[in-house]
């Protein structure tokens, strides 16, 4: 079953640039996959690698200074493709949380769906945590789900995320919608009948 | 006091979650060969049955070749998620057009073709494209395998609802401007996630000068603003696209249809979220210089200088156009090019094709170009032949392909080498999109025609 979410405390990996798209995240051809495995060696594939495979030096996944299961992305992370294989990619590779200004819809829902937690800031906290990351890559941020606070752990700065509540009971004890669905078949039928 | 969008969502809600999402009844779940098997191998793992197979539709388009479907698929994986969705469709009980079926095609172009998408639906796809089903008057989104797999479990999936936006463009349209150039025009103004959080209605004079497959085209970009999806009330020429399609209703059935379709459309007093107009006259043919479909502008304008990018942007921007071996401040018109492609779940009907051919005629392809043109499916490819289109463009040193989504994502062999430039009548331009490296110029089918005639980036409206 799925890993309940709490409070993760962890240090980030930054990417600070923006419009970061579910073609970056997972280039096409790895969507020819039949099941869930593996993506995560192939996240970020075309920024990481260079055409012979060899490891590109300045792409941040590359950067051993830079670690942890928080992902930092600039404006609208994830536009694009409705490719859950991105979600699948990041949880892969192991982050478990993606924190931004503004999220693409789908890729929000697949995130959640998955496990990975979609962290939505203010300009100001997202500008000032690529800040910190940047005076120290060890810096560490906390994301309390229950309480749904980030708190930037080098300044102090701390700021109330927004989450369906849906989705935070699911996040908080590993559940997961299908389940739900299914136990409201009565439902489906009488709206089919009506 | 309600929207269209409204009607047809609040009439779908099954039950919702208490302060969580609506479960919505799906109406037609349309499933391709890429973002499916994951989700059939859970119903299997969960030992259950898809819910109402009738209304699930199957077909193979991202991988399929654009040549030689009639032989097995060279590449070894591709093949495996051809067959998988076969094998899953034939043990589930559902209806599959596999490759080389007449009925085959670009799923998002087979949908409105068969007359499977019905004006009042909620139809959904593990595709970003499938808001292009809208133009029929549809509650139409893109979702991910998860979802996919809780729509054939449960033929529903728990969706929070979106905003509403309304996007109107009055006036009339000026001559080669398309619906295409509308489309990104609009995302241009908009920005790439500029929609986010909304469902879009498009409405107003030039909206409804489109014709039905201009519609579609409009339709299928709303994802590129980020909207959940975009839908236009259905008018008469909706309903007379619809008659006699293959899988419409018929006789009585018919009737009853079309009396409940007329019925859908906005209240006079339906109040937006956000309201936006667009003048049509200000719309001139569009050409993308960037990527991400947001980065487009009028092919006689010269490419945003960085001080005009706001600050918070630039180094996105500058790495944007680095990618794509383009300057601030250049125009674009006389750029050398080497790819041509017309097709996709965007352009790749039969209008699409009349075009293209109508600027093409009595013309010779540039020597130095590589077009690629891909029918969006056989029952376009058939039609194009009925027209003899496929002589005008032998005759211009052209050749037709086999249908398929093919070079708008490259998962097939259509791949654009690193470096060159693709004029494209798709819908993305992302780094990498066409092939690694690749070069993308999102435009118009006429554009596309001008480029590949030229062999360089021309404005079309001097050739016509």
């Amino acid at each position: 079953m799925k890993e309940k979410f709490n409070i993760t405390t962890s240090t980030c990996v930054p990417l600070p640039l923006e419009n970061v798209d579910t073609d970056q995240i997972i280039p096409a051809r790895f969507l020819k996959a039949t099941t869930k495995e593996g993506f995560g060696d192939n996240l970020f594939r075309d920024w990481r690698y260079d055409k012979q495979d060899n490891k590109i030096d300045s792409f941040v996944l590359n950067n051993p200074i830079y670690s942890g299961e928080i992902l930092v992305g600039g404006k609208n992370f994830g536009s694009g493709s409705s490719r859950e294989h991105a979600a699948w990619a990041i949880a892969g590779y192991g982050f478990r949380i993606v924190v931004s200004s503004f999220f693409a819809d789908i890729f929000r829902n697949n995130a959640l769906n998955n496990f990975v937690l979609p962290v939505v800031v203010s300009d100001a906290f997202l500008a000032g945590l690529f800040e910190s990351i940047q005076n120290d890559p060890k810096m560490e941020v906390e994301v309390n789900l229950p309480a749904q606070t980030i708190t930037n752990k080098a300044t102090g700065a701390s700021e109330y995320f927004d989450i369906n509540s849906y989705k935070k009971l699911c996040l908080e004890n590993g559940l997961d919608d299908i389940d739900f669905l299914l136990s409201n078949k009565d439902k489906i039928e009488a709206w089919e009948n009506k | 006091m309600n929207t269209l969008f409204d009607k047809i969502w609040d009439s779908h809600v099954v039950t919702t979650v208490e302060d969580g999402p609506t479960q919505l009844y799906i109406d037609r779940l349309y499933c391709h060969e890429v973002t499916s098997p994951q989700a059939f191998a859970g119903l299997r793992a969960r030992g259950i049955d898809v819910f109402r197979p009738e209304k699930v539709y199957c077909m193979p388009d991202h991988n399929t070749p654009t040549h030689d479907q009639d032989k097995p698929i060279e590449d070894a994986i591709s093949k495996t998620q051809v067959d998988t969705l076969t094998k899953n469709a034939k043990d589930f009980g559902l209806t599959h057009f596999g490759m080389m079926n007449p009925k085959n095609g670009i799923i998002h172009v087979v949908g409105p073709e068969r007359g499977l998408t019905l004006p009042g639906m909620t139809i959904v796809c593990g595709d970003s494209h499938t808001s292009t089903h809208g133009a029929l008057g549809t509650v139409a989104f893109g979702i991910g395998t998860s979802e996919v797999e809780m729509v054939l479990s449960s033929q529903c999936i728990l969706q929070s609802k979106p905003k509403t936006m309304r996007i109107s463009v009055e006036g009339k349209l000026n001559e080669g401007v398309t619906a295409k150039d509308v489309a990104l025009y609009i995302i241009s103004k908009v920005t790439t996630g500029g929609a986010t959080g909304y469902f879009v209605e498009y409405a107003g004079e030039a909206i409804y000068s489109l014709s039905m497959e201009g519609r579609l085209t409009l339709c299928n970009l709303s994802i590129e603003m980020g909207a959940r999806g975009g839908i236009i009330a259905p008018d008469d020429a909706a309903i007379e696209y619809l008659r006699n399609r293959e899988y419409a209703p018929k006789g009585e059935e018919w009737d009853k249809a079309v009396a409940y379709w007329k019925t859908l459309k906005s209240d006079a007093d339906a109040v937006f979220d956000k309201d936006v107009l667009f003048h049509a006259e200000d719309i001139e043919p569009m050409i993308t210089y960037g990527t991400n479909p947001g980065m487009g502008m009028g092919i006689s304008e010269n490419i945003p200088v960085m001080e005009s990018i706001p600050e918070a942007g630039r180094i996105s921007y500058a790495k944007s156009l680095d990618y794509m071996g383009l300057e601030a401040g250049q125009s674009l018109l006389g750029k050398k090019i080497d790819y041509v492609f017309l097709g996709s779940c965007t352009n790749g009907r039969i209008e699409d094709f009349r075009v293209f051919a109508s600027l093409v005629k009595g013309k010779k392809k540039a020597a130095d170009v590589i077009a690629w043109l891909v029918p969006g499916s056989w029952e376009v490819d058939k039609q194009i032949r009925r027209e003899g289109l496929d002589k005008i463009f032998e005759e211009a040193g052209f050749a037709l392909r086999q249908p398929g989504c093919s070079a708008c994502l490259a998962m097939n062999d259509d791949k654009v080498p690193a470096g060159k430039y693709a004029v494209s009548t798709s819908n993305r331009n992302f780094e990498g999109r066409q092939g690694p490296g690749a070069r993308t110029l999102l435009a118009s089918p006429l554009v596309a025609a001008a480029a590949a005639v030229t062999g360089v980036i021309t404005d079309p409206r001097k050739l016509l």
